[in-house]
């Protein structure tokens, strides 16, 4: 009925060019970059082509630092903010009155700047010379001695960094969750009741599998996010990263490619791009492989 | 086991705010006997799902009771009341093997009555057999036809061998050649089981063809309860008279003046024992007679042959423009290039209502 | 059937067990909303007390005697957020509207004509939904660079503009209407893109509705890509002027008015969520179940 033509493509031109240009391309130069030593990017010459770039970020002990504190970080809040949303979902969508208010609160941190937001975190955990802060001021009651969350030892860092994080991620998951659990046609449960199905077994019997794609899904965002994280760590502990030891695979990225002098090493930004993406793709292709066996249509 | 309700009443608060409570079931009581098959029968909405989940222990009474032999259970949850329930889209967990479904309930029992792997294989397998669907027990629910997944709803409910079977709509899902197929079944198995069996639907054929019993509700109101044979042939009002039977009831504006029935001037039949008053004047499509001297005499709009019968389609000034339908056996001949046709009436298949609340007249017609 | 005959006993307990459940859920929800909801008023609360008073205080206080707007004053005449949020906001209005135009085009292509190469050219938009935006920033940064479109509005608006994301989402969207439409309208002699702005649009009006209020919340809260290719404060947007802020001397000296640029920062978000928290949600739900 419809006369093939090209006139499709026309409608389609800005956004290939856009994308061409903004994704397409710098996808192929990053690998480009990864492999070309020497890069200079004022004449924008390499001296020439091997595997340097990924051999100095290996070695680079601010890269090893940003890889351990990206894992600790993806072991920790991963599968928290997954259980504590599930938690809260369940409690959700168990109540007759308020849900959509509560849902709403909930939601809202998705929606603020994670950099403002942060801000707030970080005084509230901060220990200052003058005053302990209300996160130890309120620890104090438990006779915990104060902490310097912010600029002192490395776990407690972590401690705010994962806290920070998982409020940050928890909306999105609640939301998905509590959708998912809506869809779940309501005969289900009737007939489990009157089988005398107890609460426990329903929940493992038949709520968990029924929202287990929705769980995975969650489980797989939830990594590649994870593994992505960056502004939070800024947010709580500054721009210098290194220095406060809480950097990121991202955040090394970006140091390595932003210099203040103007111009930084895209090479070895581009290489260390490319070493968090393997991670990732992995880590996905894992989960996928696992979720096969255990999601059940 | 015998089931009483008892001045069973429902009450759910309206959505609309400072509005009075919607009654989905109001005042009900009546008994059913042990082992009988028996469909509650109403038209969407009526509240007959809400009377299901009364009994079944999902929804709770507002007020009255219910009895499962002597025991009150009015106020017990689902879980202790040993039902089994069927539900419309027979909620199989998708997830679970045939077999595993039908094991589920058994799964849940508890202390004494905890039983081994082996015997819930066997009980569940014993379930399966019933319902004949033994050969399918490795199958998930997507991989099965709508009749099969019935079966296997049907089994689930029964594995536990509960007091009492309850079918929510259980044929409405089905297509019209495994309707047929699938009331018999139920019959069948109901039979075999000898187990209390209470289904909901809104299709009267269905109803009348297997229930041992057929309540009729309407509004929240139980309207009659009997044989499906007794409840047609004599309806307590004119709305169970109008629900059963199909083609529907023709039902005219009728006078009942001096001993004689007249619909607009024709005096069709004589009447003993009724005072004279305006009525409703019922009668069923077989009531008419093709008579060339009969007294009713209509306008004839057209014969619709379907093979064993005849479907007369004619229209009578005392119906206000409503076409009235009557079957007769085709054998008989019939002209139908003719203007008119006229009738003799079946005095058995006539039915008269009071005007004012539309219930039955006992009176004798001739 | 002995457990039927303690009705009663079971009853009770049935109802004292909801009873309980009901409590301890409402209670843990109700904590879990003090949680998400502290912070914001923390920094409220900071904003609004008097940089001595806050310094004052070695045990913070829940609440504020005398409350001070001085905070709000400070940070838009001694920091420049009144730069950085007018900068935002072009970016946020040239960047959603150039996004809205060419989304709409390609949803159109894909959902509505038939041209050769359609369904090569969509697989591959899908693919490219999978690309991790660290891996393209690298070489964006030196193509703007090299462009030297560092520092300006065009380096920061171009590459924020493509969603591939949002062009699947209305895609699907104008697929669900009818084609029998598009034929009345052929029939008629209506073009292409009048049936577009005429039927189309005001069908699919909803979704895009959703896609602008999530690319706006997007281009607010944008930190990465601004921070790379601007390094000239007059060029900041809210994030960075937040993080500049925080940076500077003064941000770490006077909290309150530190929390009072937070506020000011969180407010126009805050409130488009408050007007349309049905809308977005809906739309976050969406696109979160679709993966």
């Amino acid at each position: 009925m419809e006369n093939k033509s090209w006139k499709g493509w026309l409608y389609l031109l800005p956004a290939i060019l856009f994308l061409g240009v903004f994704m397409v391309y710098p996808l192929i130069d990053v690998f480009v970059y990864s492999f070309e030593e020497g890069y200079d990017f004022v004449s924008q010459t390499a001296d020439g082509i091997g595997l340097y770039n990924y051999e100095y970020v290996l070695r680079d002990p601010y890269f090893m630092q940003a890889v351990q504190n990206t894992f600790i970080l993806v072991a920790i809040t991963v599968p928290a903010s997954t259980l504590l949303a599930l938690l809260i979902s369940l409690g959700l969508s168990s109540i007759p009155r308020l849900r959509e208010l509560f849902q709403t609160v909930y939601f809202l941190p998705y929606v603020t700047n994670t950099l403002a937001v942060g801000l707030v975190f970080m005084i509230l955990f901060d220990k200052t010379d003058s005053a302990p802060g209300l996160i130890n001021v309120i620890l104090g009651l438990f006779r915990v001695e104060p902490i310097d969350f912010i600029d002192g030892p490395y776990w407690a860092k972590m401690l705010v960094l994962c806290l920070y994080t998982v409020w940050v991620v928890l909306p999105f998951k609640i939301l998905v969750l509590t959708s998912a659990l809506a869809s779940v046609d309501e005969t289900y449960y009737k007939a489990a009741r009157v089988d005398g199905t107890s609460s426990w077994r329903i929940f493992r019997k038949v709520t968990l599998p029924m929202i287990s794609p929705t769980m995975f899904y969650l489980i797989i965002t939830g990594f590649i996010g994870a593994f992505k994280a960056y502004s939070d760590a800024v947010a709580l502990f500054g721009e210098d990263l290194n220095l406060a030891e809480m950097n990121t695979i991202v955040g090394y990225v970006y140091e390595v490619l932003y210099d203040e002098a103007g111009g930084g090493y895209p090479s070895f930004a581009s290489a260390a791009a490319i070493i968090l993406f393997v991670i990732v793709l992995t880590i996905t292709c894992i989960n996928l492989l696992v979720s096969r066996k255990h999601v059940h249509y | 086991m015998k089931i009483t309700l008892d001045h069973l009443t429902k009450k759910f608060p309206n959505r609309a705010k400072n509005q009075p409570d919607v009654i989905a079931v109001n005042d009900f009581t009546f008994e059913i006997p042990d082992g009988k098959l028996v469909g509650l029968l109403g038209p969407s909405g009526c509240g007959k799902s809400t009377v299901l989940n009364l009994i079944c222990g999902l929804l709770k009474a507002t007020d009255g009771r219910i009895l499962f032999d002597e025991d009150d259970v009015t106020g017990i949850p689902a879980e202790y009341r040993g039902v089994g329930i069927v539900f419309q889209n027979y909620a199989l967990y998708p997830h679970l093997t045939v077999e595993k479904n039908i094991m589920f309930p058994l799964e849940n029992f508890k202390g004494k009555d905890k039983l081994t792997r082996q015997e819930m294989k066997d009980r569940a397998l014993e379930a399966a057999k019933l319902v004949q669907i033994d050969k399918l027990m490795d199958r998930k629910p997507a991989e099965l036809s709508g009749g099969q997944q019935q079966r296997v709803a049907i089994a689930r409910a029964l594995v536990k061998r509960p007091r009492v079977l309850l079918m929510d709509e259980p044929l409405s899902n089905l297509d019209a050649r495994l309707r047929l197929q699938t009331r018999e079944e139920i019959r069948r198995i109901q039979r075999e089981t000898k187990i209390t069996t209470i289904f909901v639907t809104h299709d009267q054929e269905e109803a009348m063809s297997i229930s041992d019993l057929i309540v009729v509700m309407k509004d929240g109101v139980l309207q009659q309860i009997g044989k499906p044979q007794r409840v047609y042939d004599d309806p307590a009002n004119l709305f169970v008279a109008r629900f059963l039977g199909t083609p529907p009831i023709n039902v005219f504006h009728g006078r009942v003046a001096g001993g004689k029935l007249l619909v607009g001037k024709e005096a069709i039949l004589s009447v003993k024992g009724a005072e004279d008053q305006e009525v409703w004047c019922a009668i069923r499509p077989e009531g008419f007679i093709l008579d060339e001297n009969g007294p009713l005499q209509c306008d004839l709009h057209g014969v619709e042959i379907m093979g064993r019968d005849v479907s007369v389609v004619a229209s009578h000034a005392a119906l206000d423009g409503v076409q009235l339908r009557a079957i007769t056996p085709a054998a008989r001949h019939m002209d139908d290039e003719a203007e008119t046709v006229r009738f003799s009436i079946d005095p058995e298949k006539v039915l008269l209502f009071r005007k004012a609340d539309e219930m039955r007249i006992d009176c004798t017609l001739a | 059937m002995s457990k039927i005959m303690d009705f009663e006993r079971i009853e009770r307990r049935a109802k004292r067990t909801a009873l309980i459940r009901n409590i301890v859920v409402y209670g843990l929800l109700g904590v879990w909303a003090l949680v998400v909801l502290f912070p914001f008023y923390w920094m409220l609360l900071t904003s609004i007390k008097t940089q001595g008073s806050y310094a004052a205080e070695i045990v913070p206080q829940l609440f504020t005697t005398n409350p001070t707007m001085a905070n709000y004053l400070q940070i838009f005449t001694e920091a420049d957020l009144g730069r950085y949020f007018v900068n935002t906001f072009i970016f946020t209005v040239v960047t959603t509207i150039l996004m809205l135009a060419v989304t709409v085009l390609a949803a159109f292509a894909f959902a509505r004509l038939s041209f050769p190469g359609k369904d090569i050219a969509f697989l591959l938009f899908l693919a490219l939904m999978m690309i991790p935006s660290e891996l393209v920033v690298i070489t964006n940064f030196v193509t703007m660079k090299s462009a030297s479109l560092d520092n300006t509005f065009l380096g920061l608006i171009l590459p924020s503009v493509s969603s591939v994301f949002y062009i699947y989402l209305l895609k699907e969207n104008f697929a669900q209407i009818p084609d029998e439409l598009y034929y009345a309208a052929k029939v008629d002699a209506t073009s292409d893109l009048k049936y577009l702005g005429k039927v189309m649009i005001p069908i699919c009006r909803p979704t895009l509705v959703t896609i602008l209020i999530l690319k706006v919340i997007e281009c607010w809260n944008s930190y990465v890509w601004p921070r790379i290719i601007t390094d000239k404060p007059e060029m900041f947007l809210v994030s960075n002027g937040i993080q500049t802020i925080r940076e500077s001397g003064y941000g770490r000296d006077n909290i309150p008015a530190m929390m009072a640029a937070v506020v000011a920062v969180s407010i126009p978000l805050i409130l488009l969520f408050l007007i349309f928290h049905k809308k977005i949600m809906a739309g976050v739900a969406r696109g979160g179940t679709k993966g």
